[in-house]
């Protein structure tokens, strides 16, 4: 049976059918859907995990103990999951265990451009990347098998363009991978101890998987023009197949390690062969340590942004990349906004007119930090806003805040918080309280009271949780309501110790507060004084029309933010 | 080898990706080969949303080249220009008559009012499809996405069973009369 699926859908699909048994992961774009997806499937023990480290650790210990696992997390997702991918290696895996790696050439939704190929390079374990989703299918089986006939983690990267792109799947059924038991072993496992005794089985594993990359036939050659010849990989090969489809190509579904021998016959049958590959120059710079050199690669194909067809026959062909129409027409910028009713808006309102440094974090929030709203002033990533605003605190700035989502602070969050209190100083922060993961999608984390599956869960009692790690001073507070959010921050920043303000309401895209019958607030024209404060919201329901702001009916939630800034009481319900 | 390039480009929340995915669907259910591409950025609403949607004999990239699109869907006209460079030349714009003034941004010039205009000097066939006013006199603005479609319906070889079917398959039972009505005002404008 064929159907239509996208990248993700087809790994979680694969993964099914590889018999996996236990998946962990943290949501993140273009991640997400993997976890997801593969957790519809009954057999799958499948869950969200408090940051990417957790669910690696959690998934180390699942395929130690018989079942094939697999872990997924963005790029940077897996710079938090660093420390345990470097080191599993050492002791190499009983079960298969996969770790699913999503990169995002262009930032689509993400605070840097990275290659994470070379994070396979660094902790020596192969890496397979898929070119389409039917491909994407197939290969996450072979990984697995791969996983358990080496005894090694295995990569698997994937491209937002990959994994948002839906495409025809075969579908396959299931196979139950046998458990294999758990044998006690402190000389393979415990490794910190007998981590020399490893060292060299590693450096001895890496040159058997070079020996499989030499017949692996997902590196496969594909005849054509002996004039052209083309090493690719992933999407690109797409784009490559797209303008020229006449190549010989040579398209690797092994990252790492790279067959070397067959790309140094390869490259011997061309004057020059182009190297076509998205983000770092990473193929081309591992073809040079190999002494192959006659390739042109990074010179012609850029390494900022995504790749595409255009870019790819641009590098070829020389041809200049066709412009849009902005220099005849004012193509206005259409950032992302927030939404109507959005809790974050109270919150930055406040803080805008408080004048406060504001350290952000990673989220929907991260939107603070633009026009109109202009409330955060630094955000780098997952949990950094909290020890960013102590680090201020210690420089001497004194209306510090650092305001942090309920998931990212729960990912990333409690350390810096502990630290703050442990050391005494003063840190204000407001935790975003909204009641799930919203940038990606609604994901369910500790806090929400329900688990990836929809079982109830425990939900974690953040007043508690807070006030146990030693904070003094915390204030729950309805961020609808701007001048008790104002007056909370406040004394937040007054308190001589850390301090903690809850602001609480849900993300207005839960069904939950979707479900609910909303009274639209609307503008008196006549009582109108033209001043403008209300736009100052931000709000994608409160437009200019004609002479005055009017508001969207549909669109507005009866927030009643942009009443509560109306000076002349023109705004109502 | 012949493949059509569809792009479907809207307003965060308009529902520009949901409308991709039914024409997308449909081609595969009408025994082509397929690739449907969405971009969107960072949170759920708001910003600019754009999808490529291509089928045919062999599809390979993922997104249409600049300048090979042949049908761009655009449900609102700042987003029409945008991406009218990806219009082949001569190819066709669906627009939905629809405006959404952007957050203001250092960017302080006026929202171009005559984008329709505009595109139509450029060569382009511009079809206006008043979807969002059609859609909110059969109740809900938000099925303007499948009025569009069906107005794009009738310049493609899709039967129209297989359309039907798809809707049935993919909108949600309580919403499918409304989107079948909508589907078939595209269509058959009053």
């Amino acid at each position: 049976m064929t159907t239509l699926m996208s990248g993700n859908e087809a790994i979680a699909r694969g993964a099914w059918e590889a018999g996996v048994l236990f998946a962990a992961g943290y949501p993140g774009t273009p991640s997400t859907e993997v976890l997801e997806g593969i957790a519809r499937y009954d057999e799958v023990d499948a869950h969200w995990s408090t940051n990417e480290k957790v669910a690696f650790d959690e998934c180390v210990g699942a395929a130690l103990g018989g079942v094939r696992s697999l872990v997924t997390m963005k790029h940077v997702g897996l710079n938090v999951a660093a420390d345990p991918f470097m080191v599993f290696p050492y002791a190499g895996t009983n079960a298969g265990f996969v770790v699913l790696v999503a990169d995002d050439p262009g930032m689509y939704s993400s605070q840097n451009e990275q290659d994470s190929r070379y994070f396979a390079k660094m902790a020596k374990v192969p890496l397979l990347e898929p070119a389409d989703a039917a491909e994407a299918r197939a290969m996450i089986g072979l990984a697995f098998d791969l996983s358990e006939r080496y005894r090694t983690p295995v990569m698997f990267r994937t491209t937002t363009r990959l994994a948002h792109t839906r495409s025809p799947v075969e579908l396959g059924q299931r196979s139950e991978a046998p458990r294999t038991a758990f044998t006690r072993d402190v000389r393979q496992y415990a490794i910190p101890v007998f981590a020399r005794l490893r060292r060299p089985e590693l450096e001895a594993k890496l040159d058997e998987l070079r020996a499989f990359a030499e017949q692996f036939d997902g590196n496969r050659i594909e005849e054509g023009d002996p004039g052209l010849g083309i090493v690719t990989h992933g999407i690109p090969y797409q784009y490559v197949k797209e303008v020229a489809p006449r190549a010989t190509v040579f398209r690797l579904g092994m990252l790492y390690p790279l067959p070397e021998e067959r790309l140094r016959e390869f490259c011997a049958r061309f004057d020059t062969v182009y190297v076509v590959e998205e983000s770092e120059g990473f193929i081309q710079q591992e073809m040079a340590s190999f002494g192959i050199l006659n390739v042109t690669g990074k010179e012609r194909f850029t390494n900022i942004g995504e790749l595409s067809a255009d870019l790819v026959a641009s590098g070829l062909e020389g041809a200049p990349v066709p412009g849009d129409f902005s220099d005849e027409v004012a193509i206005l910028p259409r950032p992302p906004v927030l939404c109507p009713g959005c809790a974050h808006r109270g919150v930055f309102t406040a803080l805008r007119q408080l004048g406060a440094l504001v350290t952000g974090d990673i989220g929907c929030y991260t939107l603070g930090c633009l026009p109109p709203y202009n409330a955060i002033h630094t955000t780098f990533c997952m949990g950094a806003s909290i020890g960013n605003a102590t680090g201020f605190r210690r420089a001497g700035e004194e209306q510090v805040v650092a305001v942090i989502g309920d998931s990212t602070f729960l990912h990333g969050g409690l350390p810096s918080l502990a630290s703050a209190v442990y050391n005494q100083v003063a840190t204000t922060m407001v935790l975003l309280d909204n009641g799930t993961t919203g940038m990606t999608g609604h994901q369910e984390h500790p806090g929400t009271g329900h688990t990836l599956k929809g079982a109830p869960a425990p939900a974690v009692d953040y007043e508690q949780l807070i006030g146990a790690l030693g904070v003094r001073h915390v204030q729950v507070v309805d961020p609808w309501d701007l001048e008790a959010t104002k007056s909370a921050i406040e004394a937040g920043l007054a308190h001589p110790g850390p301090a903690v303000i809850i602001a609480r309401r849900h993300c207005q895209l839960l069904p939950v507060e979707k479900a609910k019958q909303h009274v639209p607030y609307r503008v008196i024209e006549e009582e109108c004084v033209l001043c403008e404060e209300c736009m100052e919201a931000g709000c994608p329901a409160l437009v200019w029309e004609g002479d005055y702001p009017t508001v969207r009916e549909w669109e507005c939630v009866g927030c009643s933010l942009c009443a509560q800034l109306c000076p002349a009481e023109a705004i109502v319900a | 080898m012949t493949v059509t390039n569809v792009l479907i480009a809207g307003v965060g929340g308009q529902g520009a990706v949901l409308a991709s995915e039914l024409l997308a669907l449909a081609a595969a259910a009408a025994g082509k080969d397929v690739k449907q591409g969405e971009f969107h950025g960072v949170a759920q609403r708001g910003g600019a949303v754009f999808s490529h949607v291509r089928f045919g004999d062999r599809v390979h990239a993922p997104m249409a080249r600049r300048g090979a699109v042949d049908f761009l869907l655009a449900l609102e006209k700042l987003e029409a220009l945008r991406y009218a460079h990806f219009v082949k030349p001569g190819g066709t714009i669906f627009v939905n008559d629809f405006k959404v003034e952007p957050l203001r941004t250092a960017d302080e010039r006026p929202y171009p009012d005559d984008a329709i205009d505009f595109l139509r000097s450029k060569g382009f066939e511009v079809v206006v499809v008043a979807a969002t006013d059609t859609a909110m006199e059969l109740g809900n603005h938000r099925a303007a996405n499948v009025v569009l479609l069906g107005a794009l319906a009738e310049r493609l070889d899709i039967p129209a069973d297989v359309w039907q079917e798809t809707l049935r398959a993919r909108v949600p039972q309580g919403l499918l009369e409304l989107n079948t009505k909508a589907f078939a005002a595209g269509a058959t404008p009053p």
